[in-house]
């Protein structure tokens, strides 16, 4: 007896449940509708995902996003109003990226979104910020070959990072160099461009290798370098692979004297899961460390740990998100308004003391001026910088203004 | 749904009025997309259905079809789109030349004959090597899946022919419509609407004829049928050819609706999200597959915007529950109320035990399948 009646009871919650699939939307819409309407608030979304295996990484950024919402917010809003974030989880899936960007927008109606890691995200995302003609600020340094009109990057294109990269390993006296990257689209772009410049450098390129993201074993890899015998190694895995990886080498006995490897996707964060005895002395390149020295870098550092623990660690794409909720607060403030077109139009030439340094905004790109910078991995999991570009290197994600570049793409 | 076995053409008539004509007039254009995004896997797990559920086949790569439909019509897409040029694509990852397997695409005809003829092709070949050889059971689901991780690891090792792990994605036009239009999608939502239904409508024949039964007889004792002078491999490959052509139909109409077609959406897992949706559903009868494919669907998307953080332990607990307390799914467990009620008419004081799980179970499957 007991038993029927629960499966009744069952059976009649999985119909509603069912009901409410086809037709219980109403009621949510109405909530947000009301919610937007409301005169002190301005909503942001922010998407990146919190499943999956991207998460390590971008809840970082998330949590760097929050915090400069929640300053924000506590020096007065923007025109007066309080920002209210809308977080949506994109779950490592870039088909998920691409639904919650639209809910985000049309049922939100967020004035901007702060979102996307992998460049497969960014792609996705793409056609629906461009139709809906709505924002998104992309916090991570990617591949360049890209310009929308609908989304600012803050994080560096290639010459800001790849380029100066080799620059460095130029200047250190490296000539033969082996790539070494995951299987998807950054890496496959970049050592299209890296091959290119060694070309025009007078540098040899050994070999190179992909692995599949999430690849762990890394004998076979490693023994391939070790008998090409590079001066360095250029590497552009991303995510766990660099664990085994960099475990691998040290195994081997590569050290960082013999056969820097450079890479240009770990960070502070990443560090700490590589263990630091495996890549200590390698150098990374970035725009901002955690030990970048300025005012406005000790205030964030603080304030995030603050927030968030005392063991937690700042990194470049986490400051890169944390600069775009400024940069847009500073535009809308400019515009006077949350207006899309509005804020695209005062955002070119917005220059703002950041932690990483200067950052303006390129009107016509819509990326960043950034300072290039490489540093080196400490016994203390920290890096430290050794060398920078100077001053904010103009954002060129074509690579117009490099001769031997002409090649790579067409507008 | 556990009504659809007393009144069938009535209540799958009140479900076609639901679907096409309440839906489109409440749901505001996301949520009518997102209704259509769901209808695409329930078109997956109807295939699914009809093999697993009716054929005992466990096919855990399904996601290979499904990508090799939507591969033909985002290639078509983005041919249309590039207007004789390379698509954006090919551009970044350094091809100068539009590849011969592309070439074909250009012409909707064979992409749209590719989406369906691909996958069965395919199917058929693959289901004739191996039913042949009598590669069944755990076997042959983990052959599937074997080739789904094939599939992706294939993808994503050739950018320059298919946009690697971002897959294809950023179309404008389809057949002339502008895709972000609300109007467009709106037609999208019921070309899906009316092809789910007459899919069903088609594997209910398919299931009620001679050949249905000597499906579900393979399913219980393939060797048995095998004896009596039927060749199990012939009908389980049709079947699988069957259920890999409604993948790959479902991933042709996934393109347009949600704009994206990547090595993400056919893995392992995707293919097993759907193999556990039918699950879920109640997999005996093909209604069931339909329904856990949008209740999973509508599951996913509503945890996952009121629980940014921890909505993939909501979903893991609704297939918990519902496969505890229900192993045949919900329309099992439907039907076993229905008959728990039946079977006690007029003695609300019956000191009789419930029926066993098992024989309702059947019930389903006779009723139903």
């Amino acid at each position: 007896m007991r038993k029927t009646a629960w499966c009744s009871v069952v059976a009649v919650a999985a119909l509603a449940a069912t009901l409410t699939a086809c037709g219980g939307e109403a009621p949510a819409n109405k909530d947000a509708a009301a919610a937007s309407g409301g005169d002190g608030d301005i909503k942001v979304g922010i998407l990146h995902s919190l499943s999956g295996t991207m998460a390590i990484s971008e809840v970082t950024v998330r949590d760097a996003e929050l915090l400069a919402i929640e300053e924000i917010n506590a020096a007065g809003g923007v025109l007066g109003k309080k920002l209210v974030p809308v977080v949506e989880d994109g779950a490592s899936d870039w088909p998920t990226f691409a639904e919650k960007a639209t809910k985000l927008i049309r049922q939100d109606k967020v004035a901007t979104t702060f979102g996307g890691w992998t460049s497969a995200s960014r792609k996705a995302m793409l056609p629906v910020f461009e139709r809906s003609k709505a924002l998104l600020w992309y916090p991570v340094q990617y591949e360049g070959l890209e310009s929308s009109p609908y989304i600012f990057y803050t994080g560096a294109t290639t010459n800001q990072q790849i380029i100066p990269g080799l620059d460095y390993l130029k200047e250190q006296g490296k000539k033969k160099i082996f790539l070494v990257g995951s299987d998807y689209v950054f890496p496959r772009t970049a050592n299209k461009i890296i091959k290119a410049y060694a070309a025009a450098n007078d540098m040899e390129i050994l070999g190179e290798e992909y692995t599949p993201l999430g690849h762990t074993e890394y004998s076979t890899l490693t023994n391939k370098v070790l008998q090409a015998k590079p001066d360095a190694v250029f590497n552009t895995l991303n995510g766990d692979s660099n664990v085994a990886f960099f475990k691998q080498l040290n195994s081997a006995g590569v050290t960082a004297e013999k056969m820097p490897v450079l890479s240009v996707s770990v960070a502070e964060e990443e560090v700490k899961g590589i263990g630091v005895d495996n890549i200590a002395g390698h150098p990374v390149a970035w725009n901002y460390y955690q030990t970048t020295e300025n005012a406005a870098n000790e205030k964030f550092v603080a304030a995030f740990k603050a927030k968030y623990g005392a063991d937690k660690v700042t990194s470049d794409p986490m400051e890169a998100g944390y600069n775009a909720v400024y940069l847009w607060a500073e535009a809308v403030k400019k515009a006077g308004s949350v207006e899309v077109e509005a804020v695209r139009k005062a955002a070119g030439g917005i220059a703002l003391d950041r932690p990483e340094g200067l950052v303006t905004i390129d009107g016509e790109s819509q990326h960043m001026y950034k300072t290039a910078r490489i540093g080196v991995i400490q016994p203390d999991g920290l890096i430290k910088e050794v060398w920078n570009s100077g001053e904010p290197i103009k954002p060129d994600p074509y690579l117009k203004g490099y001769p031997w570049a002409s090649g790579l793409a067409t507008g | 749904m556990n009504l659809t076995r007393l009144k069938g053409p009535g209540l799958f008539a009140a479900v076609a009025v639901l679907a096409l004509v309440v839906a489109p007039l409440v749901l505001e254009p996301f949520r009518l997309g997102l209704l259509a995004k769901y209808l695409c896997f329930a078109i997956v797990a109807l295939g699914i259905g009809l093999a697993w559920g009716q054929g005992g086949m466990l096919v855990l790569g399904q996601g290979v079809f499904f990508g090799l439909g939507g591969y033909a019509m985002g290639m078509h897409l983005k041919l249309v789109d590039a207007q004789g040029d390379l698509p954006d694509f090919m551009i970044w990852s350094g091809v100068e030349q539009l590849p011969a397997l592309w070439k074909p695409f250009a012409n909707p005809v064979f992409a749209l004959a590719m989406v369906v003829l691909g996958p069965m092709l395919i199917a058929a070949v693959l289901g004739l090597l191996v039913f042949r050889q009598r590669v069944r059971g755990a076997y042959f689901a983990i052959l599937t899946q074997a080739l789904a991780a094939a599939f992706v690891i294939l993808l994503v090792g050739r950018q320059g022919l298919t946009g690697g792990t971002n897959g294809l994605t950023n179309f404008f036009d389809l057949f002339g419509q502008d895709l972000a239009a609300d109007s467009t999608q709106r037609g999208l939502y019921f070309v899906v609407a009316i092809v789910t239904g007459l899919l069903y409508l088609g594997a209910r024949q398919l299931v009620g004829s001679r050949f249905g039964r000597l499906l579900v007889a393979i399913r219980d004792g393939e060797d048995r049928v095998r004896f009596l002078g039927y060749d199990p491999a012939r009908v389980k490959t049709v079947v699988f050819a069957i259920s890999a052509g409604m993948a790959g139909l479902a991933g042709a109409l996934f393109v347009p609706v949600v704009g994206i077609i990547s090595p993400a959406l056919l893995g392992v897992v995707p293919s097993l999200e759907l193999v556990v949706a039918v699950a879920v559903g109640g997999r005996f009868a093909l209604a069931g597959a339909i329904l856990g494919a949008v209740v999973m669907g509508y599951a996913k998307t509503s945890f996952s915007e009121q629980f940014a953080d921890g909505w993939l332990y909501l979903q893991g607990e609704l297939f918990i529950l519902v496969m505890t307390l229900a192993p045949k799914g919900i329309l099992g467990l439907a039907a076993s109320a229905r008959d728990a009620l039946a079977r006690r008419p007029r003695r609300p004081t019956a000191p009789k035990p419930p029926p066993t799980d098992d024989a309702s179970g059947r019930r389903v499957m006779e009723e139903v399948g």
